[in-house]
């Protein structure tokens, strides 16, 4: 059964930046758009199964740490080699600060 | 129609040829590789030792792609426009592109490591309680000795100069690097000069200066050249690698080299010919020759890029850290470190370590600050609690 699941506070991403979140022993990332919309992704990349949290978030791209692999993370659009996969996405929503993640 | 021929199936030549579709060429395309099998990725071999292929049977035929695996291309004749194969093929091209890569450098009773076959070779060897000697504390000698130390090996790196990986790597994150070796166990002797090999049961490493080290395996990590026999062959400029334009299009027509074996013009670095050996510059410059194949005209001016995990920690660099004349270091909360290089005050080389990927989003930052020619201000990059990224909003400098 889907569940929103509280993920981090709001303040915790800055603008066009990523956070890790882990539950249930699944990692996810969360991030925040330079205006202001928050996405759920996969925590790790579809190439090698690094975490993405420690990539770059440029606009609405993370960028994988290792291999510069790139996806659109508003959905999930893996943007060509190395990473040839989609990253999955969740849905977000925000309410009193915090933000939500449904996970499956 | 004959089509592109890409010579060498490797990180480069593959990029190059799913490229060619990627920018629509609709033409024949056929990639030889020397290597039997489907093209695989070479950085894992001196790490996990996994096999990544970088495509499958399918994907090459639903691109259209024509894979000659394990047929060395033997001759090159550019005036009639076409390669001969070692199995008497004969294949005209109009145009054609060089990706065949380096090959490792011999030292004669050491095993090297560079294709699949060499790690093969070499796994086999690596058994728990075995005494693995290693020449070269380069990375490929240095993650073959962490490998080889996780495996339960008793590793010994003799290293000829006074400290590893001085080549590319600053002293202060080598030097760490180091102690995380000697703490994983590995035996690190540097400043053995020229080192030989005494083959045997067990075998000798005998350097200039030291003492002798007896081992059961012998690994050599120093160092790779281009492979250019077939371009020099053909009459084709070579200058430590092929020689390629900033649009990597070599000294014959319609031939472009790319990846490990080709010296380019780099427009940061004030057009001095440099020649990388590296997993993301073989990625760019194939995907780069596929452009130019196709008649685009643009230089490649990426920021060089390498990484190198060892133990529990990995290393990436950006740029070139021998451009560097001031260095401002920085030690961040996490253990994390970077090192920044500046040449009259503009940043031109970075490079970080800590555990994981820690130093990543750092060190891309500092990439980006250094393709945009960026003056930073040296308190900001010494400064752990202030972000890189900002910086990024300062005015690029004029090209040139």
């Amino acid at each position: 059964m889907p569940q929103w699941i509280a993920a981090c506070a709001a303040d915790d991403v800055d603008p066009e930046d990523v956070v890790p979140v882990d539950h249930d022993g699944h990692a996810y990332a969360v991030y925040r758009s330079p205006d202001d919309t928050y996405f759920a992704t996969d925590g790790h990349c579809t190439h090698e199964r690094e975490l993405l949290c420690d990539g770059l978030v440029m606009g609405t791209t993370i960028e994988c740490p290792k291999h510069n692999g790139r996806f659109d993370y508003t959905s999930g659009a893996a943007l060509g080699a190395p990473v040839l996969v989609d990253v999955r996405t969740y849905p977000t929503k925000v309410e009193d600060g915090t933000v939500y993640v449904e996970v499956p | 129609m004959t089509g592109v021929v890409v010579v060498g199936a490797g990180e480069c030549g593959t990029r190059a040829a799913f490229a060619l579709r990627e920018e629509g060429y609709a033409g024949p395309v056929t990639l030889v590789g020397a290597e039997p099998g489907l093209p695989y990725e070479r950085p894992p071999l001196s790490k996990s030792g996994e096999l990544v292929p970088l495509c499958t049977p399918e994907r090459l035929a639903d691109a259209g792609i024509t894979l000659v695996a394990g047929v060395p291309v033997t001759a090159l004749d550019v005036r009639a426009h076409r390669v001969a194969l070692a199995d008497g093929r004969v294949l005209g091209y109009d145009r054609l592109l060089l990706a065949t890569g380096a090959r490792a450098r011999p030292l004669p009773g050491a095993h090297v490591l560079r294709s699949r076959a060499d790690a093969e070779a070499l796994r086999a060897r690596l058994r728990p309680g075995a005494r693995v000697g290693v020449v070269g504390g380069g990375f490929i000698g240095l993650e073959v000795a962490a490998a080889a130390a996780g495996l339960g090996c008793a590793v010994t790196v003799v290293e000829a100069a006074p400290r590893l990986m001085a080549r590319a790597v600053p002293a202060r994150l080598a030097e760490r690097m180091a102690r995380r070796h000697a703490d994983a166990g590995v035996d690190v002797r540097c400043g053995a000069g020229p080192v030989r090999v005494q083959p045997g049961t067990p075998s000798r490493i005998v350097p200039a200066d030291g003492e002798a080290v007896e081992v059961d395996v012998v690994v050599a990590g120093i160092g790779s050249a281009p492979e250019t026999a077939l371009a020099q062959a053909a009459g084709i400029a070579v200058d430590d690698g092929v020689a390629v334009d900033t649009g990597l299009a070599t000294s014959a027509p319609d031939v472009l080299a790319a990846g490990d074996c080709c010296a380019f013009p780099h427009p940061l670095y004030d057009d001095r010919r440099i020649r990388l050996e590296s997993w993301r510059a073989a990625q760019e410059q194939g995907a780069h020759a596929a452009r130019a194949l196709l008649g685009a005209r643009e230089p490649y001016a990426a920021v060089p890029w390498f990484w190198s995990d060892q133990h529990d920690l990995s290393l990436q660099v950006a740029g070139l850290t021998t451009a560097a004349t001031e260095q401002v270091v920085r030690v961040r909360p996490d253990g994390a470190e970077l090192w920044f290089g500046l040449e009259a005050g503009r940043l031109v080389a970075a490079a970080g370590l800590g555990v994981g990927t820690a130093v990543a989003r750092d060190v891309r930052v500092a990439e980006l600050l250094i393709a945009r020619r960026v003056a930073p201000d040296p308190a900001v990059l010494a400064d752990p609690s202030a972000p890189l990224k900002p910086l990024l909003r300062a005015p690029a400098r004029a090209s040139g």
